[in-house]
């Protein structure tokens, strides 16, 4: 976390309803700046949120097969946490995690995070 | 509630195994205690040979170090001897007087070396070769002393005996056989080791009786003297003659004991359902497992017992043997000596220091011995546990493969003999030296383990057989492989077969009833074994069987081949290699539109488009007007045509259209795995027919049809399946090859590698020599493909879900100032 949350509430902003997302199946929230945020719905309807790199080259976890709490890469099927972003022994490395709230079935994210991480990130698919 | 209390004595690698494995199903259950002779943490007893060659150091081995038992609050008692346990109060007792109460109680006592019964056994210098503290003795006497002999030339005693001549002592080894390693070797493969280890300055004596070791008047061995009355010098005598269970303990407990600890199949003592043995200690059936990979998959039953899962048996294992001296390549298994009723197959090039023996009987492989060469040791290995016929491949087996390709790893066929720096998975660029190192410093013992860590052969897997060799030379003679039965993942116990079997008996039609009735572990499966049961479900009960689209590799859901930055390649569909000025129009004009970077012609006779944004797949594919060329597909890719008797001065049939007929006949067909076709008009064979799934092959009077041929990992040609006359016979012989492959293949099993499993004769059984099952396979496959719409014109239709292609855009800068707003309100 960083040092701001400490002090301010998150400002909780809706981005889409839960059934936009497949079960076992992601989206991509397209940011006007920064890498694409993945958006991955586990079969439970837990919602987890994700900068759309892997750790290891970069690849678009959004595409890949989700199970459990976790993704495959769909680049060199590294399992990705989705609670922490962290890739699962023995590889290492970890991306960004989105704080995510679901409120009356829709996916709420902290505008302060969308707007501040992982702005470095440049995504494949992005124009 | 009080947690029940685990005692396990024996701190090795059995037991602690049971441990690891414990810990992992039931961490809370048990208050865990454990009692071990040796004042060490559990450690790599294979890797003591390493040890005492230099190569590796006391602390390299070390598996478990002080600071794991600490975390998962085990209490060690290293270095007490358990010597008493009473069975009524449940207390077991050390020598120092420490107790502990048991409610289940682990017996894992393991071996002791055989000591011959002569005069002088007692001298000072005279040692077994079992623990860490025999290790050191050796290490210490080889800077002070010159002269060792080592009794017994099995695989401990040239271990040994190599160790100490690495260290720089003159080393005689004594062996009462013909050859060495007799349990494992025959005379003329014990011969030719005795030659190499011969020239690298070891001394055998074989037919050797010692008789006794003689003292230097200070209680020190002096020399060994034989029957015949001859003697050699001797400053340190090492006795490798053999093993004995240690089931001293157990026997003062009153356990039944005969070879060992007798256990059941759940590793459970038969005298006492409390007590479990696992190891070197435990005789199941009658055998006492000297060897890792039976002791741990002992370990993994008992482990499952003591977590209360209550399934899992242990059934027994099939071993093998490396030696690991290093330079030396030397594999065996099963019944190598053969005997009466066995057929021997033997190539010998003694100059050439390379000699295999391959024992059949009943038309199956019953053992193998290779020296000089062991790189198809695994596959061996594999065909002996599998106990399949070989009669088909008899002709082909001496010389092997199939294990190992072709590609990505210079031709090296000897793993011992590769220098460290020698790329070994031409993959991910590792080496030798990199796999050793992961296998000696992470302990690993097992090929998934070695992946993992390393990712050698965790991609294409052509590298799996030299891998393989380097595990079992590195983690040593006492490595065998996975059993016969191999789980799809870690997510079941279920293999393959048995996940197929019951999705057509049981006609299972969703994934949740195969998990719940094949008892998986995970809710909803892995990236392994979801697309698997996928492809099972609507493989088995096609129009029933619903397709889940997020069980799918990525490819497969968005219809499209994902590429390394993300964009995706668009390969439309060209009927037998043939296009046309509008579809070519089209395609420049999609290029220009979409500006797609690269436009590639295919090995396939079509055309790759290249890094085509995701939003842009749907209206690329519009734009276009071409089927899907299903390039990114377990499925039919391609069929690959010569331009045949249409054109051609030497075609001698119609390529073209028998091309273009099978494709629209196949297209769309999912199978096990990517499935590619060629026709070619003549035997000049310019479609290439000979490396494909299926080639066909144009003759005069007919059609030629091959099957299981491979231009990839694993060059291969083709085998000749049967002659036709008319093209209704190709499509009709190929298609009902091809849903046989469907049916029983399985997944990400190459055609090549299905008929490697199945055998030739089976599919001519089924194919050729059964025309009422083959119009019925090739019926069940034009049902399964009938009415199956594009992907690409009918996405809809076909379930794709669209809104993957889009991106949900969120306005980041509203964000940041609602963000703001809040803060300042």
């Amino acid at each position: 976390m960083n040092a701001r949350s400490a002090f301010v509430a998150p400002a909780w902003q809706a981005v889409c309803a839960v059934d936009d997302i497949p079960r076992l199946g992601a989206r991509r929230l397209r940011r006007d700046a920064g890498g694409d945020v993945a958006l991955f719905r586990a079969a439970d309807d837990h919602v987890f949120a994700l900068l759309d790199r892997c750790p290891h080259l970069g690849g678009p976890l959004s595409q890949g097969i989700v199970f459990g709490h976790s993704v495959a890469c769909p680049l060199h099927n590294w399992t990705i946490e989705l609670a922490d972003g962290c890739a699962r022994a023995p590889d290492v490395g970890c991306t960004l995690a989105f704080a995510v709230r679901v409120e009356a079935g829709q996916v709420l994210l902290d505008a302060h995070e969308l707007a501040t991480r992982g702005l470095e990130a440049t995504t494949a698919t992005a124009p | 509630m009080k947690k029940m209390n685990l005692v396990l004595v024996g701190n090795g690698m059995a037991g602690v195994r049971v441990i690891e494995e414990l810990l992992k199903l039931s961490p809370d259950l048990y208050d865990i205690t454990v009692f071990g002779a040796e004042p060490h943490p559990n450690y790599n007893r294979i890797l003591l040979s390493p040890v005492l060659a230099g190569e590796q150091t006391i602390d390299q081995i070390i598996l478990n170090s002080w600071a794991w038992y600490a975390e998962n609050r085990i209490t060690l008692h290293a270095g007490r001897k358990v010597t008493s346990v009473d069975r009524v109060a449940r207390v077991v007792r050390a020598d120092d007087g420490t107790e502990a109460p048991y409610d289940r109680l682990l017996l894992c006592t393991g071996s002791n070396p055989f000591i011959l019964p002569i005069p002088g056994r007692d001298l000072k210098g005279v040692i077994a070769y079992r623990d860490i503290a025999d290790t050191n003795t050796m290490i210490e006497t080889a800077q002070t002393h010159r002269h060792a002999v080592v009794i017994g030339g099995g695989l401990l005693g040239l271990e040994a005996a190599n160790g100490l001549m690495r260290r720089g002592m003159d080393v005689t080894v004594v062996h009462g056989a013909g050859w060495l390693m007799e349990r494992q070797l025959d005379d003329a493969a014990g011969a030719l080791l005795q030659k190499s280890l011969e020239a690298r300055g070891l001394r055998f004596l074989l037919d050797a009786q010692t008789e006794s070791l003689l003292d230097d008047g200070h209680g020190r061995v002096r020399a060994v003297r034989f029957k015949d009355g001859s003697e050699i010098p001797a400053d340190l005598v090492v006795m490798a003659v053999g093993i004995r269970p240690n089931t001293a303990l157990a026997e003062s407990m009153r356990l039944h004991c005969h070879r060992g600890i007798v256990v059941n199949d759940t590793m459970q003592t038969v005298t006492d359902a409390r007590i479990y043995s696992v190891g070197e200690c435990a005789a199941h059936r009658g055998v006492a497992y000297g060897l890792v990979a039976p002791l741990f998959e002992q370990a993994k039953v008992a482990a499952n017992h003591l977590a209360q899962f209550g399934i899992g048996r242990y059934t027994g294992s099939v071993t093998s043997t490396k030696l690991k001296v290093t330079g030396i390549d030397l594999f065996s298994a099963g019944n190598f000596m053969g005997g009466a009723g066995t057929e021997e197959i033997v190539m010998s090039d003694p100059f050439g220091g390379v000699y295999k023996k391959l024992v059949i009987q009943d038309e199956k492989l019953v053992g193998a011995v290779l020296y000089g060469d062991t790189v198809d040791g695994s596959w061996y290995f594999k065909l002996l546990r599998d106990g399949r016929s070989v009669s088909d491949i008899r002709d082909r087996l001496m010389f092997g493969e199939s294990n190992i390709g072709d590609t990505g790893h210079e031709g090296n066929k000897s793993a011992a003999a590769m220098p460290d720096t020698a790329e070994v998975c031409g993959c991910n660029g590792v080496s030798k030296g990199a796999i050793c190192k992961a296998i000696k410093e992470k302990g690993l013992f097992t090929l998934e383990e070695v992946k993992k860590h390393t990712k050698a052969s965790a991609s294409c897997g052509s590298c799996t057989g030299l891998v393989e060799q380097i595990l079992m030379f590195t983690a040593g003679g006492d490595y065998s492989a996975a059993p016969k039965k191999k789980a799809i993942c870690a997510c079941t116990d279920a293999s393959h077969q048995e996940v197929r079997d019951a999705i057509r008996i049981h006609r299972h039609l969703t994934h949740a009833e195969v998990y719940d009735a094949l008892g998986w572990r995970t809710p909803n499966g892995c990236a392994s074994c979801r697309p698997a049961v996928n492809y099972y479900l609507v493989s088995t009960w096609p129009k029933e069987a619903k397709d889940d689209p997020q069980s799918r590799f990525i490819n497969e859901r968005s219809h499209a081949n994902i590429q390394k930055d993300g964009t995706y390649s668009v390969i439309p569909r060209m009927w037998g290699g043939h296009t046309t000025p509008a579809e070519l129009r089209r395609i420049a004009d999609a290029v220009d539109k979409y500006r797609i970077p690269t436009v590639k012609v295919t090995g396939g006779q079509r055309i790759d488009l290249l890094g085509v944004k995701k939003e842009d797949l749907a209206a690329v594919w519009k734009d276009i007007g071409m089927p899907s060329g299903f390039a990114y597909a377990k499925s039919l890719r391609t069929v690959k045509t010569c331009v045949g008797s249409e054109w051609c001065r030497f075609g001698t049939q119609d390529s073209t259209q028998m091309g273009k007929d099978l494709e629209r006949a196949l297209w769309a067909m999912y199978a096990p795995h990517k499935v590619k076709l060629a026709v070619s008009g003549c035997p000049r064979n310019c479609a290439e027919s000979g490396i494909k799934d299926v080639g066909v092959i144009g003759v005069d009077s007919g059609w030629e049809i091959y099957v299981g041929g491979n231009g990839g990992i694993k060059t291969e040609v083709a085998q000749f399946l049967c002659k036709v006359k008319t093209p209704a016979e190709v499509l009709e012989h190929a298609g009902a090859f091809l849903q046989l492959y469907r049916e029983e293949g399985w997944y990400l099993e190459r055609t090549l590698h299905y008929i490697g499993r199945v055998g030739l004769d089976h599919v001519k059984r089924r194919i050729v020599d059964d025309p009422a099952g083959r119009a019925d396979l090739w019926a069940r496959l034009q049902f399964a493909l009938d009415g199956v719409p594009d992907p690409w014109i009918e996405p809809e239709k076909a379930q794709v879900d669209v809104r993957q292609f889009e991106a949900i855009p969120v306005t980041t800068e509203t964000a940041v100032a609602s963000a703001v707003a809040r803060v300042q309100a």
